[in-house]
Protein backbone atom coordinates (compact mmCIF):
# COMPACT_ATOMS: atom_id res chain seq x y z
CA UNK A 1 0.00 0.00 0.00
CA UNK A 2 1.17 3.52 -0.86
CA UNK A 3 0.46 6.29 1.64
CA UNK A 4 -0.03 9.76 0.17
CA UNK A 5 0.58 12.20 2.99
CA UNK A 6 -2.29 14.65 3.34
CA UNK A 7 -1.15 17.77 5.14
CA UNK A 8 -3.57 20.22 3.60
CA UNK A 9 -1.74 21.36 0.50
CA UNK A 10 -3.00 20.78 -2.99
CA UNK A 11 -5.24 18.48 -4.77
CA UNK A 12 -4.54 14.81 -4.18
CA UNK A 13 -7.42 13.46 -6.24
CA UNK A 14 -5.39 13.01 -9.44
CA UNK A 15 -2.48 11.46 -7.62
CA UNK A 16 -4.70 8.91 -5.94
CA UNK A 17 -6.55 8.16 -9.21
CA UNK A 18 -3.33 7.81 -11.19
CA UNK A 19 -1.97 5.27 -8.71
CA UNK A 20 -5.23 3.34 -8.88
CA UNK A 21 -4.90 3.34 -12.68
CA UNK A 22 -1.56 1.48 -12.51
CA UNK A 23 -3.15 -1.17 -10.33
CA UNK A 24 -1.59 -0.14 -7.02
CA UNK A 25 -3.41 0.74 -3.85
CA UNK A 26 -3.10 4.24 -2.44
CA UNK A 27 -4.54 5.90 0.59
CA UNK A 28 -4.62 9.64 1.24
CA UNK A 29 -4.01 10.17 4.93
CA UNK A 30 -2.45 12.24 7.67
CA UNK A 31 -2.63 9.44 10.24
CA UNK A 32 0.77 8.31 11.42
CA UNK A 33 -0.27 4.71 12.04
CA UNK A 34 -1.46 4.29 8.47
CA UNK A 35 1.60 5.98 7.01
CA UNK A 36 3.83 3.82 9.18
CA UNK A 37 2.15 0.65 7.93
CA UNK A 38 2.45 1.65 4.27
CA UNK A 39 5.34 0.16 2.34
CA UNK A 40 5.70 3.23 0.11
CA UNK A 41 5.23 6.89 1.01
CA UNK A 42 4.52 9.88 -1.25
CA UNK A 43 4.92 13.46 -0.10
CA UNK A 44 2.94 15.64 -2.51
CA UNK A 45 2.52 19.39 -2.50
CA UNK A 46 1.79 22.58 -4.39
CA UNK A 47 1.97 26.14 -3.13
CA UNK A 48 4.50 27.93 -0.97
CA UNK A 49 7.41 26.25 0.84
CA UNK A 50 7.05 28.10 4.16
CA UNK A 51 3.35 27.39 4.28
CA UNK A 52 3.88 23.69 3.62
CA UNK A 53 6.51 23.39 6.37
CA UNK A 54 4.15 25.12 8.83
CA UNK A 55 1.36 22.74 7.90
CA UNK A 56 3.60 19.70 8.36
CA UNK A 57 4.61 21.03 11.79
CA UNK A 58 1.00 21.89 12.72
CA UNK A 59 -0.01 18.31 12.02
CA UNK A 60 3.04 17.12 13.94
CA UNK A 61 4.29 15.42 10.80
CA UNK A 62 7.61 17.22 10.20
CA UNK A 63 9.84 14.88 12.23
CA UNK A 64 7.59 11.94 11.56
CA UNK A 65 8.16 12.34 7.81
CA UNK A 66 11.92 12.38 8.39
CA UNK A 67 11.62 9.21 10.46
CA UNK A 68 9.57 7.56 7.75
CA UNK A 69 12.27 8.31 5.18
CA UNK A 70 14.88 6.90 7.58
CA UNK A 71 13.08 3.54 7.74
CA UNK A 72 14.44 2.81 4.27
CA UNK A 73 11.07 2.37 2.58
CA UNK A 74 10.69 3.95 -0.88
CA UNK A 75 9.80 7.60 -0.35
CA UNK A 76 8.83 9.99 -3.17
CA UNK A 77 8.46 13.78 -3.01
CA UNK A 78 6.57 15.39 -5.87
CA UNK A 79 6.89 19.06 -6.94
CA UNK A 80 6.82 21.09 -3.71
CA UNK A 81 7.08 17.71 -1.98
CA UNK A 82 10.47 17.30 -3.69
CA UNK A 83 11.58 20.79 -2.73
CA UNK A 84 10.74 20.03 0.91
CA UNK A 85 13.32 17.21 0.86
CA UNK A 86 16.20 19.72 0.69
CA UNK A 87 18.04 21.52 3.48
CA UNK A 88 16.48 24.92 3.00
CA UNK A 89 14.49 27.18 0.72
CA UNK A 90 14.78 30.87 -0.08
CA UNK A 91 11.14 31.22 -1.13
CA UNK A 92 9.87 34.42 0.53
CA UNK A 93 12.41 34.35 3.36
CA UNK A 94 14.49 31.44 4.51
CA UNK A 95 12.93 28.18 5.62
CA UNK A 96 14.36 24.96 6.93
CA UNK A 97 13.48 21.88 4.89
CA UNK A 98 13.45 18.19 5.78
CA UNK A 99 17.16 17.80 5.07
CA UNK A 100 16.73 14.41 3.39
CA UNK A 101 18.63 15.45 0.25
CA UNK A 102 21.52 17.94 0.32
CA UNK A 103 20.73 21.12 -1.62
CA UNK A 104 18.78 24.37 -1.55
CA UNK A 105 15.67 25.77 -3.24
CA UNK A 106 15.83 29.16 -4.97
CA UNK A 107 13.74 31.19 -7.43
CA UNK A 108 14.23 30.50 -11.14
CA UNK A 109 14.17 34.24 -11.71
CA UNK A 110 17.67 35.48 -12.41
CA UNK A 111 18.97 32.06 -13.35
CA UNK A 112 17.17 31.83 -16.67
CA UNK A 113 17.23 34.06 -19.78
CA UNK A 114 14.80 37.00 -19.89
CA UNK A 115 12.64 35.58 -22.67
CA UNK A 116 11.68 32.44 -20.74
CA UNK A 117 8.40 32.46 -18.83
CA UNK A 118 8.04 32.04 -15.09
CA UNK A 119 6.48 29.74 -13.96
CA UNK A 120 8.24 27.04 -15.96
CA UNK A 121 4.99 25.52 -17.12
CA UNK A 122 4.42 22.75 -19.61
CA UNK A 123 5.95 19.58 -21.01
CA UNK A 124 9.72 19.37 -20.96
CA UNK A 125 12.03 16.50 -21.88
CA UNK A 126 14.02 14.54 -19.31
CA UNK A 127 17.74 13.91 -19.54
CA UNK A 128 18.97 11.21 -17.25
CA UNK A 129 22.16 11.54 -15.24
CA UNK A 130 23.66 8.10 -15.23
CA UNK A 131 27.14 8.85 -13.99
CA UNK A 132 27.81 12.60 -13.61
CA UNK A 133 31.05 12.30 -15.57
CA UNK A 134 32.81 10.68 -12.63
CA UNK A 135 34.35 7.24 -12.34
CA UNK A 136 32.33 4.61 -10.51
CA UNK A 137 34.69 4.78 -7.51
CA UNK A 138 34.30 8.52 -7.25
CA UNK A 139 30.54 8.24 -7.61
CA UNK A 140 30.53 5.72 -4.78
CA UNK A 141 32.74 7.97 -2.68
CA UNK A 142 30.46 10.97 -3.28
CA UNK A 143 27.30 8.93 -2.98
CA UNK A 144 26.46 10.07 -6.50
CA UNK A 145 24.20 7.93 -8.67
CA UNK A 146 25.62 5.37 -11.02
CA UNK A 147 23.21 3.92 -13.49
CA UNK A 148 19.77 5.34 -14.04
CA UNK A 149 17.53 5.99 -11.09
CA UNK A 150 15.22 2.95 -10.84
CA UNK A 151 12.02 5.01 -11.03
CA UNK A 152 13.03 5.90 -14.62
CA UNK A 153 13.89 2.40 -15.69
CA UNK A 154 11.00 2.13 -18.17
CA UNK A 155 11.58 5.53 -19.80
CA UNK A 156 13.47 6.71 -22.86
CA UNK A 157 15.93 9.58 -22.86
CA UNK A 158 13.99 12.70 -23.88
CA UNK A 159 10.57 11.53 -22.70
CA UNK A 160 8.32 14.47 -21.80
CA UNK A 161 6.84 15.21 -18.38
CA UNK A 162 4.70 18.05 -17.05
CA UNK A 163 6.28 20.80 -14.97
CA UNK A 164 4.81 23.79 -13.19
CA UNK A 165 7.03 25.68 -10.75
CA UNK A 166 8.73 29.03 -10.16
CA UNK A 167 11.39 27.78 -7.72
CA UNK A 168 13.95 25.05 -8.29
CA UNK A 169 16.55 22.98 -6.45
CA UNK A 170 20.22 23.93 -6.70
CA UNK A 171 23.52 22.69 -5.26
CA UNK A 172 22.32 19.09 -5.39
CA UNK A 173 24.53 17.67 -8.14
CA UNK A 174 25.55 14.62 -6.12
CA UNK A 175 21.98 13.47 -5.96
CA UNK A 176 20.81 14.61 -9.37
CA UNK A 177 19.16 11.85 -11.45
CA UNK A 178 17.53 13.87 -14.24
CA UNK A 179 17.59 17.39 -15.64
CA UNK A 180 15.37 19.39 -17.98
CA UNK A 181 16.63 22.21 -20.19
CA UNK A 182 15.15 25.61 -19.38
CA UNK A 183 17.88 28.09 -20.18
CA UNK A 184 20.09 25.81 -18.08
CA UNK A 185 19.82 22.16 -17.00
CA UNK A 186 17.42 22.50 -14.07
CA UNK A 187 16.89 19.87 -11.39
CA UNK A 188 14.13 17.58 -12.63
CA UNK A 189 14.72 14.67 -10.26
CA UNK A 190 16.94 13.60 -7.38
CA UNK A 191 17.62 10.50 -5.35
CA UNK A 192 19.30 9.88 -2.03
CA UNK A 193 19.19 6.14 -1.40
CA UNK A 194 15.50 5.32 -0.80
CA UNK A 195 14.40 8.96 -1.04
CA UNK A 196 13.28 10.09 -4.50
CA UNK A 197 12.08 13.46 -5.69
CA UNK A 198 10.57 14.75 -8.93
CA UNK A 199 10.10 18.45 -9.64
CA UNK A 200 7.55 17.53 -12.32
CA UNK A 201 4.15 15.91 -11.76
CA UNK A 202 4.19 12.23 -12.78
CA UNK A 203 0.45 12.08 -12.03
CA UNK A 204 -0.12 14.70 -14.77
CA UNK A 205 2.42 13.35 -17.24
CA UNK A 206 0.24 10.89 -19.15
CA UNK A 207 1.70 7.49 -20.02
CA UNK A 208 5.26 8.49 -19.18
CA UNK A 209 4.15 9.59 -15.73
CA UNK A 210 2.29 6.33 -15.14
CA UNK A 211 5.48 4.38 -15.99
CA UNK A 212 7.34 6.34 -13.33
CA UNK A 213 4.67 5.75 -10.69
CA UNK A 214 4.55 2.07 -11.58
CA UNK A 215 8.33 1.72 -11.28
CA UNK A 216 8.15 3.46 -7.90
CA UNK A 217 5.31 1.23 -6.72
CA UNK A 218 7.35 -1.82 -7.72
CA UNK A 219 10.42 -0.80 -5.69
CA UNK B 1 13.50 21.67 -24.03
CA UNK B 2 10.12 23.06 -23.13
CA UNK B 3 7.55 22.26 -25.80
CA UNK B 4 4.73 24.31 -27.29
CA UNK B 5 1.38 23.20 -25.95
CA UNK B 6 -1.67 22.36 -28.05
CA UNK B 7 -4.86 22.70 -26.07
CA UNK B 8 -8.37 21.72 -27.15
CA UNK B 9 -11.20 23.49 -25.35
CA UNK B 10 -14.45 21.61 -24.73
CA UNK B 11 -17.66 23.50 -24.03
CA UNK B 12 -19.84 21.57 -21.59
CA UNK B 13 -23.52 22.15 -20.94
CA UNK B 14 -25.37 20.01 -18.41
CA UNK B 15 -22.49 17.57 -18.36
CA UNK B 16 -22.32 17.06 -22.13
CA UNK B 17 -19.87 18.43 -24.68
CA UNK B 18 -21.70 20.86 -26.90
CA UNK B 19 -19.88 20.83 -30.18
CA UNK B 20 -18.70 17.23 -30.49
CA UNK B 21 -19.12 15.66 -33.91
CA UNK B 22 -18.25 12.67 -35.98
CA UNK B 23 -15.10 11.05 -34.70
CA UNK B 24 -14.60 7.56 -36.01
CA UNK B 25 -14.60 4.98 -33.29
CA UNK B 26 -16.11 7.14 -30.59
CA UNK B 27 -19.35 5.72 -29.28
CA UNK B 28 -20.49 8.92 -27.66
CA UNK B 29 -19.06 12.10 -29.10
CA UNK B 30 -20.77 14.26 -26.52
CA UNK B 31 -19.19 12.51 -23.58
CA UNK B 32 -16.51 14.68 -21.95
CA UNK B 33 -14.74 11.55 -20.74
CA UNK B 34 -14.60 9.89 -24.16
CA UNK B 35 -13.65 13.05 -25.98
CA UNK B 36 -11.07 13.92 -23.35
CA UNK B 37 -9.51 10.47 -23.68
CA UNK B 38 -9.54 10.74 -27.44
CA UNK B 39 -7.73 14.08 -27.36
CA UNK B 40 -5.29 12.91 -24.75
CA UNK B 41 -4.38 9.89 -26.89
CA UNK B 42 -3.96 12.13 -29.97
CA UNK B 43 -1.36 14.18 -28.11
CA UNK B 44 -3.31 17.08 -26.58
CA UNK B 45 -1.04 18.64 -23.95
CA UNK B 46 -3.82 19.88 -21.69
CA UNK B 47 -7.60 19.95 -21.75
CA UNK B 48 -9.83 22.89 -21.02
CA UNK B 49 -13.40 22.23 -19.91
CA UNK B 50 -15.59 25.26 -20.13
CA UNK B 51 -18.86 25.07 -18.23
CA UNK B 52 -21.54 27.00 -20.12
CA UNK B 53 -24.34 25.72 -17.91
CA UNK B 54 -26.48 28.38 -16.30
CA UNK B 55 -28.44 26.28 -13.80
CA UNK B 56 -27.51 24.87 -10.42
CA UNK B 57 -28.37 21.33 -11.55
CA UNK B 58 -26.16 21.70 -14.60
CA UNK B 59 -23.30 22.83 -12.40
CA UNK B 60 -23.68 19.69 -10.31
CA UNK B 61 -23.57 17.54 -13.46
CA UNK B 62 -20.44 19.39 -14.53
CA UNK B 63 -18.58 18.65 -11.33
CA UNK B 64 -19.67 15.00 -11.47
CA UNK B 65 -18.33 14.67 -14.99
CA UNK B 66 -15.15 16.51 -14.06
CA UNK B 67 -14.50 13.98 -11.31
CA UNK B 68 -14.91 11.19 -13.83
CA UNK B 69 -12.56 12.86 -16.32
CA UNK B 70 -9.93 13.53 -13.67
CA UNK B 71 -10.00 9.95 -12.45
CA UNK B 72 -9.24 8.62 -15.94
CA UNK B 73 -7.19 11.20 -17.81
CA UNK B 74 -3.75 12.07 -16.45
CA UNK B 75 -2.81 15.29 -18.19
CA UNK B 76 -3.41 18.83 -16.86
CA UNK B 77 -7.04 19.91 -16.73
CA UNK B 78 -8.18 23.52 -16.71
CA UNK B 79 -11.72 24.46 -15.83
CA UNK B 80 -13.50 27.68 -16.67
CA UNK B 81 -17.02 29.08 -16.73
CA UNK B 82 -19.03 30.35 -13.81
CA UNK B 83 -16.02 30.99 -11.57
CA UNK B 84 -16.96 33.98 -9.41
CA UNK B 85 -15.74 33.15 -5.93
CA UNK B 86 -12.99 31.32 -4.10
CA UNK B 87 -15.64 28.72 -3.27
CA UNK B 88 -16.03 28.11 -7.00
CA UNK B 89 -12.29 27.45 -7.18
CA UNK B 90 -12.62 25.05 -4.30
CA UNK B 91 -15.54 23.24 -5.91
CA UNK B 92 -13.72 22.42 -9.18
CA UNK B 93 -10.28 21.82 -7.65
CA UNK B 94 -11.75 19.18 -5.35
CA UNK B 95 -13.05 17.37 -8.43
CA UNK B 96 -9.60 17.15 -9.94
CA UNK B 97 -9.05 20.37 -11.90
CA UNK B 98 -5.43 21.57 -11.87
CA UNK B 99 -6.02 25.12 -13.02
CA UNK B 100 -9.02 27.40 -12.93
CA UNK B 101 -9.65 30.12 -15.45
CA UNK B 102 -11.39 33.33 -14.50
CA UNK B 103 -12.89 35.86 -16.86
CA UNK B 104 -15.96 37.95 -16.00
CA UNK B 105 -15.77 36.91 -12.33
CA UNK B 106 -12.38 38.63 -12.08
CA UNK B 107 -13.57 41.70 -13.96
CA UNK B 108 -16.43 42.16 -11.50
CA UNK B 109 -14.17 41.44 -8.53
CA UNK B 110 -10.44 41.70 -9.34
CA UNK B 111 -9.42 40.68 -5.83
CA UNK B 112 -10.71 37.20 -6.67
CA UNK B 113 -7.36 36.72 -8.44
CA UNK B 114 -5.38 37.76 -5.34
CA UNK B 115 -7.42 35.59 -3.02
CA UNK B 116 -7.28 32.49 -5.23
CA UNK B 117 -3.57 32.91 -5.95
CA UNK B 118 -2.83 33.25 -2.27
CA UNK B 119 -4.88 30.21 -1.38
CA UNK B 120 -4.00 27.86 -4.24
CA UNK B 121 -0.83 29.32 -5.75
CA UNK B 122 -0.33 31.47 -8.86
CA UNK B 123 0.06 28.40 -11.06
CA UNK B 124 -3.57 27.56 -10.39
CA UNK B 125 -5.06 30.85 -11.57
CA UNK B 126 -5.51 31.42 -15.30
CA UNK B 127 -6.68 34.85 -16.44
CA UNK B 128 -8.83 34.51 -19.53
CA UNK B 129 -9.41 37.73 -21.46
CA UNK B 130 -11.71 38.39 -24.42
CA UNK B 131 -10.33 41.41 -26.24
CA UNK B 132 -11.36 43.40 -29.29
CA UNK B 133 -10.14 46.53 -31.04
CA UNK B 134 -12.14 49.70 -30.42
CA UNK B 135 -10.78 52.84 -32.12
CA UNK B 136 -7.34 51.29 -32.31
CA UNK B 137 -7.23 50.28 -28.64
CA UNK B 138 -7.76 46.79 -27.25
CA UNK B 139 -10.83 46.67 -25.02
CA UNK B 140 -11.90 43.92 -22.66
CA UNK B 141 -15.27 42.41 -23.66
CA UNK B 142 -17.78 40.32 -21.76
CA UNK B 143 -20.36 37.71 -22.75
CA UNK B 144 -18.46 36.31 -25.71
CA UNK B 145 -17.77 39.71 -27.18
CA UNK B 146 -21.20 41.31 -26.87
CA UNK B 147 -20.49 43.76 -24.06
CA UNK B 148 -17.69 46.31 -24.14
CA UNK B 149 -16.39 46.96 -20.61
CA UNK B 150 -14.37 49.92 -21.84
CA UNK B 151 -11.36 48.54 -19.97
CA UNK B 152 -7.96 48.61 -21.65
CA UNK B 153 -7.07 44.96 -22.28
CA UNK B 154 -3.29 45.43 -21.96
CA UNK B 155 -3.68 47.19 -18.63
CA UNK B 156 -6.06 44.50 -17.42
CA UNK B 157 -3.71 41.68 -18.35
CA UNK B 158 -0.84 43.43 -16.57
CA UNK B 159 -2.97 44.03 -13.49
CA UNK B 160 -4.22 40.44 -13.47
CA UNK B 161 -0.67 39.08 -13.56
CA UNK B 162 0.43 41.49 -10.83
CA UNK B 163 -2.48 40.27 -8.73
CA UNK B 164 -1.24 36.70 -9.11
CA UNK B 165 -2.49 35.07 -12.33
CA UNK B 166 0.08 32.45 -13.37
CA UNK B 167 -1.03 32.19 -16.96
CA UNK B 168 -3.02 34.25 -19.48
CA UNK B 169 -5.39 33.06 -22.20
CA UNK B 170 -5.87 35.81 -24.73
CA UNK B 171 -8.90 35.36 -26.94
CA UNK B 172 -9.19 37.87 -29.76
CA UNK B 173 -12.82 38.59 -30.56
CA UNK B 174 -11.64 40.18 -33.82
CA UNK B 175 -10.30 36.89 -35.16
CA UNK B 176 -12.48 34.44 -33.19
CA UNK B 177 -14.65 32.32 -35.47
CA UNK B 178 -13.11 33.81 -38.64
CA UNK B 179 -10.66 30.90 -39.04
CA UNK B 180 -8.08 33.03 -40.83
CA UNK B 181 -5.40 32.70 -38.19
CA UNK B 182 -4.56 33.90 -34.69
CA UNK B 183 -4.44 37.62 -33.89
CA UNK B 184 -0.65 37.86 -34.03
CA UNK B 185 -0.55 41.61 -33.48
CA UNK B 186 -2.63 41.50 -30.30
CA UNK B 187 -0.85 38.39 -29.02
CA UNK B 188 2.57 39.96 -29.52
CA UNK B 189 1.51 43.02 -27.55
CA UNK B 190 0.27 40.92 -24.65
CA UNK B 191 3.14 38.43 -24.71
CA UNK B 192 5.73 41.21 -24.49
CA UNK B 193 3.92 42.69 -21.54
CA UNK B 194 4.01 39.78 -19.10
CA UNK B 195 6.48 37.18 -17.86
CA UNK B 196 3.92 34.39 -17.33
CA UNK B 197 2.95 31.96 -20.12
CA UNK B 198 0.47 33.31 -22.68
CA UNK B 199 -1.94 31.02 -24.52
CA UNK B 200 -3.21 32.13 -27.93
CA UNK B 201 -6.89 31.70 -28.62
CA UNK B 202 -9.30 32.73 -31.35
CA UNK B 203 -8.91 32.39 -35.08
CA UNK B 204 -7.18 29.10 -35.79
CA UNK B 205 -8.56 27.59 -38.98
CA UNK B 206 -5.75 25.37 -40.20
CA UNK B 207 -2.48 23.72 -39.27
CA UNK B 208 -0.65 26.56 -41.00
CA UNK B 209 -2.17 29.03 -38.53
CA UNK B 210 -0.40 27.25 -35.65
CA UNK B 211 2.88 27.16 -37.62
CA UNK B 212 2.58 30.91 -38.19
CA UNK B 213 1.74 31.52 -34.53
CA UNK B 214 4.83 29.75 -33.20
CA UNK B 215 7.13 31.08 -35.93
CA UNK B 216 5.97 34.69 -35.59
CA UNK B 217 5.86 34.69 -31.79
CA UNK B 218 8.52 32.17 -30.72
CA UNK B 219 7.97 32.92 -27.03
CA UNK B 220 4.24 32.18 -27.03
CA UNK B 221 3.55 29.19 -24.84
CA UNK B 222 0.51 27.48 -26.33
CA UNK B 223 -2.26 27.51 -28.91
CA UNK B 224 -5.86 26.82 -27.95
CA UNK B 225 -8.78 26.00 -30.23
CA UNK B 226 -12.20 24.43 -30.06
CA UNK B 227 -14.28 23.87 -33.16
CA UNK B 228 -11.50 23.00 -35.61
CA UNK B 229 -10.54 20.10 -33.36
CA UNK B 230 -14.14 19.06 -32.64
CA UNK B 231 -15.11 19.10 -36.29
CA UNK B 232 -11.98 17.19 -37.25
CA UNK B 233 -10.75 20.00 -39.53
CA UNK B 234 -7.42 19.83 -37.75
CA UNK B 235 -6.27 16.59 -36.16
CA UNK B 236 -3.97 17.11 -33.20
CA UNK B 237 -1.56 14.33 -34.19
CA UNK B 238 -1.23 15.73 -37.73
CA UNK B 239 -0.75 19.22 -36.31
CA UNK B 240 2.03 18.11 -34.00
CA UNK B 241 3.79 16.16 -36.75
CA UNK B 242 3.80 19.25 -38.92
CA UNK B 243 5.05 21.50 -36.11
CA UNK B 244 7.87 19.04 -35.52
CA UNK B 245 8.80 19.16 -39.22
CA UNK B 246 8.93 22.93 -38.90
CA UNK B 247 11.39 22.56 -36.01
CA UNK B 248 8.89 23.87 -33.51
CA UNK B 249 9.39 21.88 -30.27
CA UNK B 250 6.39 19.67 -29.49
CA UNK B 251 5.73 16.60 -27.40
CA UNK B 252 5.08 13.59 -29.61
Amino acid sequence: MIAIIDYGVGNLFSLKSSIASIGAEAVVTSEKEIIDKADHVILPGVGAFGDAVSKLRDKDLFYFVKEQAATGKPFLGICLGMQLLFDKSYEYGEHEGLGLVPGVVRPLEGDIPENLDIPHMGWNSLHFIERLGLSKDKCDAFGAPTGRSPIFRNLNEGDHVYFVHSFAAFECVRNLTATAEYGFPLTAAVQNNNVYGTQFHPEKSGEVGMKILKAFAEL
Amino acid sequence: MITKRIIPCLDVRDGRVVKGVNFEGLRDVNSPVELGKFYSECGADELVFYDITASFEGRKLFTDILTEVASQIFIPLTVGGGINTVDDFDRVLKCGADKVSVNSGAIKNPSLIDEAAKKYGNQCVVLSVDAKRVDGVYHVFLNGGRVDTGMDALKWVKEGVERGAGEVVLNSIDTDGVKKGFDLEMLKAVNELVKVPVIASGGAGSIQDFVDLFNEIPDISAGLAASIFHFGEVKIDDLKKRLKEENIPVRI
